[in-house]
């Protein structure tokens, strides 16, 4: 299933887009897909992407949360300036 | 508390909105609000409380003005430069509203003061700049059971939400764990646009009044991103974390803890320029290296665009990101002095470095910052 997935603030920087898409298997978890965009963008650290809000189709959601046919997934890192 | 003639004069534009009103500009006389942190959001979240006419305003931040906070943060100016910015701020706050009470606490806010600085305040506002006082700014909401207004910042993005802890989730509940140091860079290190705390101080600034006012929605479950680039505005619906260790259903924190040892840096976003006495050197000694029979080999791990600011002649450009890839491109067997603007992302780089195998590095100590002080006159520092 085709799922479009967004990126924020440094990781825009990391990857060199807003925005991507990605093949997903049903049943497929937020983990899964980190994973895959780890493997995908060589920049992403996997680290960093364990720290990110993960939002699916604007809610926030949890590594297990499963991810529904046709989601929009977001990522944002957290930010410390101020 | 009732409004004098000169107040209700001052107050004419929000007396006339009916969610306002006298009762309403009463309510805002009669509240308090700490802000922590004077500087890019703190600026504007200050100005417009007090314009606003919030009663008592306090003020958390231990730091001195710099002509390089100008460029965001609005409440000082060039006249204040070297001041204490609480001091700074406090002019300015009373100077636009002489009828309002300003607090100031020139001290960092730690495990140590932060519940008896927070405990007289209706509502905490969030304008820190760094990692540790963030968790330590959230707990502190959670355990003394108030409104904390979020606020956080990066080049062009920026989140704002109102986390309370009662009503739903907290900064834990999204963000339970720190990045691991060095991951995400400070604005001391990464830049960040001048306008954008003032968008998102303004919004933190707006949300702090409706709480006081209780009207309309609050962030409260919802986070706000902004993009200025996109010139985008998204919401992510949260929930409270289940697990989440301060505010969860077997929360385990009930007192603040070691932020830094937590989060595994400073509590503060000045960039400290050492890798250690023994990795370090200092900008006078490799004038003295460069001119002699054996020179090291120049590593300027900055960021490419940052070279036409200054530069040391001769030096290799490898951007911190692009280090770990382009090893080979170096000689382990040669001696190298690595450098960035100020010593922060240098040391990174020497800690991969030294990871790597190689073992005759040093970090320039301050970055090309402290070699335009202190050898090359000619060259800025930014």
């Amino acid at each position: 299933m085709k799922t479009k997935i967004l990126f924020f603030a440094t990781l825009r920087d990391k990857t060199g887009t807003r925005a991507t898409e990605v093949e997903l298997a049903p049943g497929a978890t937020l983990a899964n897909l980190k994973e895959m965009l780890i493997a995908q963008f060589p920049a992403l650290d996997a680290q960093l992407m364990q720290h990110c809000l993960a939002a699916i189709n604007h809610e926030y959601r949890f590594d297990a949360d499963e991810i529904p046919a046709a989601a929009e997934i977001a990522f944002f890192p957290p930010v410390s300036g101020g | 508390m009732p409004l004098t003639h000169e107040e209700i004069l001052r107050y004419s534009r929000h007396l006339l909105i009916p969610e306002v009103g006298l009762n309403g500009q009463e309510k805002l006389k009669a509240a308090s609000a700490l802000i922590i942190g004077t500087g890019g959001l703190g600026s504007p979240v200050s100005l417009y409380l007090a314009a606003a006419g919030v009663g008592r305003i306090g003020l958390v931040d231990y730091d001195s003005v710099d002509s390089s906070n100008l460029q965001r943060q609005i409440v000082h100016g060039s006249s204040t430069v070297g001041k204490l910015k609480v001091e700074s701020a406090r002019a300015r706050l009373l100077d636009l509203n002489p009828g309002i009470q300003v607090d100031t606490y020139n001290v960092p806010f730690t495990a140590a003061n932060a519940l008896e600085i927070a405990a007289p305040y209706d509502i905490l506002i969030d304008g820190t700049d760094n990692f540790p006082t963030r968790y330590l700014t959230n707990d502190v909401a959670v355990l003394l059971g108030k409104a904390l207004v979020y606020g956080s910042i990066y080049r062009f993005d920026g989140q704002a939400s109102v986390f309370d802890a009662r009503r739903g989730p907290c900064y834990r509940c999204l963000f339970p764990e720190p990045p691991p140091p060095g991951l995400v860079p400070t604005c001391a290190e990464g830049g960040v646009l001048g306008i954008l705390p003032g968008t998102i101080g303004t919004i933190q600034a707006t949300e702090a009044l409706k709480l006081i006012l209780g009207i309309g929605d609050a962030l409260i479950g919802r986070l706000l991103l902004y993009n200025a680039l996109d010139m985008s505005f998204d919401f992510v619906n949260l929930r409270k974390n289940p697990a989440c260790r301060i505010c969860g259903e077997n929360a385990e924190i009930k007192e603040l803890v070691d932020y830094e040892a937590f989060c595994g840096v400073p509590g503060h976003d000045h960039e400290t320029g050492t890798a250690g006495a023994e990795w370090d050197l200092v900008a006078p000694e490799l004038a003295r290296w460069l001119t002699g029979e054996n020179p090291p080999l120049l590593l300027d791990v900055r960021e490419p665009h940052e070279l036409a600011i200054s530069a040391l002649p001769g030096a290799l450009n490898i951007p911190l990101g692009a280090l770990a890839a382009r090893l080979s491109e170096l000689d382990s067997a040669r001696e190298m002095v690595v450098f960035c603007k100020a010593g922060t992302r240098s040391a990174r780089a020497l800690e991969l470095l030294v990871s790597a195998g190689f073992q005759r590095v040093k970090n320039l100590r301050g970055g090309i910052n402290a070699w335009a002080r202190e050898v090359d006159l000619s060259l800025p520092v930014y």
